[in-house]
């Protein structure tokens, strides 16, 4: 069992009359990677920015490395690399620069810094770039920068908030690639994402947050074999063209069926079985599609963006 | 104070990439002034207390270069670092305090406008404008002027929540600071009431300052007038602090 290094109980903030983390309580094991899984405006930021000593905790506790936090102090600050949501380099300065000035705010020499940028150049496939200017690269590039950086005080743990929003999917690949080799080296990894793919592809464990509040926790394939029926079958059809009944029919049949706004979608024990009822009760299967359930419809249904129909 | 020079220390690292463009633009303003007021206005002013009218401005130029220096680096630089590029924001994720943050700030604007003050130093000089050895004083007070400017400016950032509102810092506060602090005339040429605001105009102490230093004439009284930037820098400092921990802590 690995000993646990971000741990709360009970976190919560409030911005005024707004309350944006209703008390929440999680704790992340060392050498994992750890999810806030949610929609814009959920608490994942604020949470992330406790930790990194960008906020407060007002109300509940959070320990880092065993240690109770009000503000985070430089000493764990130092143990922590941080990816946040903006690309805030330094455009004055070039690719290996913007590494080997943030190096200095670690306590690195020059020379140190500099060793230590270029070898995270090169893990992070940078080293054409070493010397381009910030305005140049794209944003995939950008990010694996502002990644590198992170990692130059070689960090116990990794904070990375949404950090391939806004990528490509190459792009988007290509960090998951490399934040996978990173938790291969030990690193706790502990990320925000509303990309349901990206939670399932790197995670051990994640929360699903909505509103302030942890809905659920636990490994992808555990949320989903818990919160959802193994297959589910969308209905690409307007609402105004589904048969009527078919909510009951399929809840009789021992169906379920959640509504995302304008879309319908039927889970079932046995997909196949559920693909050949379609028919019966006036569905056409060209306008239907089988597939296994995923993060997705755990998230649908948890958030309520899927009522139950 | 370790990491306050290691965010000193990243600057400069800037500094260094930038350097001639900046000197460049910080040089040419204070030799306009000097030409146009000096050489050209000068020529129609009679003499004031015993010095040609270049010999009186030039200190003036010398110590007004090194306070827009370090208002100009604490407002729109600072401005920018924690607005546009999230400088700040990348600093204080790594181990520092926002302490730590102003304080490399304000070391390198004062930094800034001591270079700043020392270039203009140097083209008086070579023009024979200084009278005594005393103006190599000069540089080395410049620290605290620079301390001062570069504290206020940084406070006016820490309320700024728009780059456009330093077009009312400069125009409403530094440019009749400046054009009323006896760098162009005496400011015991100016009403009773318009002297006692004079000694609430901090460019006012540093241009008698340099302008004794200038000239040899030191007297216990530059004493006081050092120490009233003092004390306003060490005001100012933690009012910087608590404005900046409110714009970077939420």
């Amino acid at each position: 069992m690995n000993e646990v290094v971000v741990r709360a109980e009970n976190l919560g903030k409030t911005y005024g009359d707004f309350r944006a983390l209703k008390g929440i309580s999680f704790s992340i094991k060392a050498g994992e990677c750890f999810g806030f899984l949610g929609h814009n405006g959920a608490g994942k930021t604020t949470t992330m920015r406790m930790m990194y000593g960008m906020s407060t905790v007002e109300e509940g506790e959070l320990w880092l490395f065993g240690e109770s936090i009000r503000l985070t102090p430089p000493v764990i600050k130092a143990r922590l690399g941080v990816v946040s949501q903006e690309d805030n380099l330094d455009e004055a300065l070039t690719v290996i620069e913007n590494l080997e000035v943030f190096g200095l705010i670690y306590g690195l020499t020059r020379a140190e810094s500099w060793l230590r940028g270029k070898d995270l150049l090169v893990f992070m496939g940078l080293e054409d770039k070493e010397n381009s200017n910030i305005e140049s690269l794209s944003g995939g590039l950008k990010r694996r920068l502002v990644i590198a950086r992170a990692l130059m005080n070689r960090p116990d743990i990794v904070i990375l908030d949404e950090p391939t929003t806004g990528l490509d999917p190459q792009a988007r690949h290509l960090v998951w690639q490399k934040l996978r080799s990173l938790k291969a080296e030990g690193v706790t990894l502990v990320l925000t994402t509303h990309y349901m793919e990206e939670a399932v592809q790197l995670c051990d464990d994640l929360v699903i947050m909505h509103e302030g509040t942890i809905l659920a926790e636990g490994s992808p394939q555990y949320l989903i074999a818990t919160y959802v029926r193994p297959y589910a079958i969308e209905v690409h059809l307007p609402l105004s063209q589904v048969p009527d009944g078919l909510v009951d029919q399929v809840s009789a049949w021992g169906g379920e069926v959640i509504r995302v706004l304008d879309s319908l979608f039927l889970y079932a024990d046995d997909g196949e079985k559920l693909w050949d009822s379609l028919a019966g009760w006036g569905l056409p299967k060209h306008a239907c599609l089988l597939r296994p359930s995923t993060m997705e419809d755990v998230f649908l249904k948890l958030t309520g963006m899927g009522e139950d129909a | 104070m370790m990491a306050a020079l290691r965010i000193f220390a990243r600057h400069m690292a800037v500094f260094r990439k930038i350097w001639f463009t900046n000197i460049m633009f910080n040089f040419i303003e204070p030799l306009l002034y000097l030409t146009a007021m000096g050489y050209g206005l000068g020529t129609f002013v009679q003499d004031m207390e015993g010095l040609t009218y270049l010999q009186y401005i030039a200190p003036g130029m010398v110590a007004s270069s090194s306070m827009f220096a370090a208002s100009f680096e604490c407002t729109y630089g600072s401005f920018i670092r924690l607005h546009y590029q999230k400088t700040f924001q990348a600093m204080l994720a790594g181990p520092v305090t926002v302490r730590d943050i102003v304080a490399g700030d304000i070391l390198y604007a004062t930094f800034k406008s001591m270079v700043f003050g020392l270039v203009i130093l140097t083209v008086i000089s070579v023009l024979g404008q200084t009278q005594s050895w005393w103006a190599l004083l000069i540089p080395l007070f410049l620290v605290i002027p620079g301390l001062a400017f570069s504290l206020l400016a940084f406070c006016y950032t820490g309320l700024t929540a728009n780059i456009d509102s330093f077009n009312y810092y400069i125009t409403l506060f530094l440019t009749p600071a400046y054009l009323f602090s006896g760098v162009f005339f005496p400011i015991h040429s100016m009403p009773g009431w318009a002297q006692v605001v004079a000694w609430f105009n901090p460019i006012f102490h540093s241009v008698e300052v340099c302008r004794a230093l200038a000239l040899g004439n030191t007297n216990p009284g530059l004493l006081v007038h050092a120490g009233v930037l003092v004390l306003l820098a060490m005001v100012l400092m933690p009012l910087a602090v608590r404005l900046m921990t409110k714009r970077l802590i939420v």
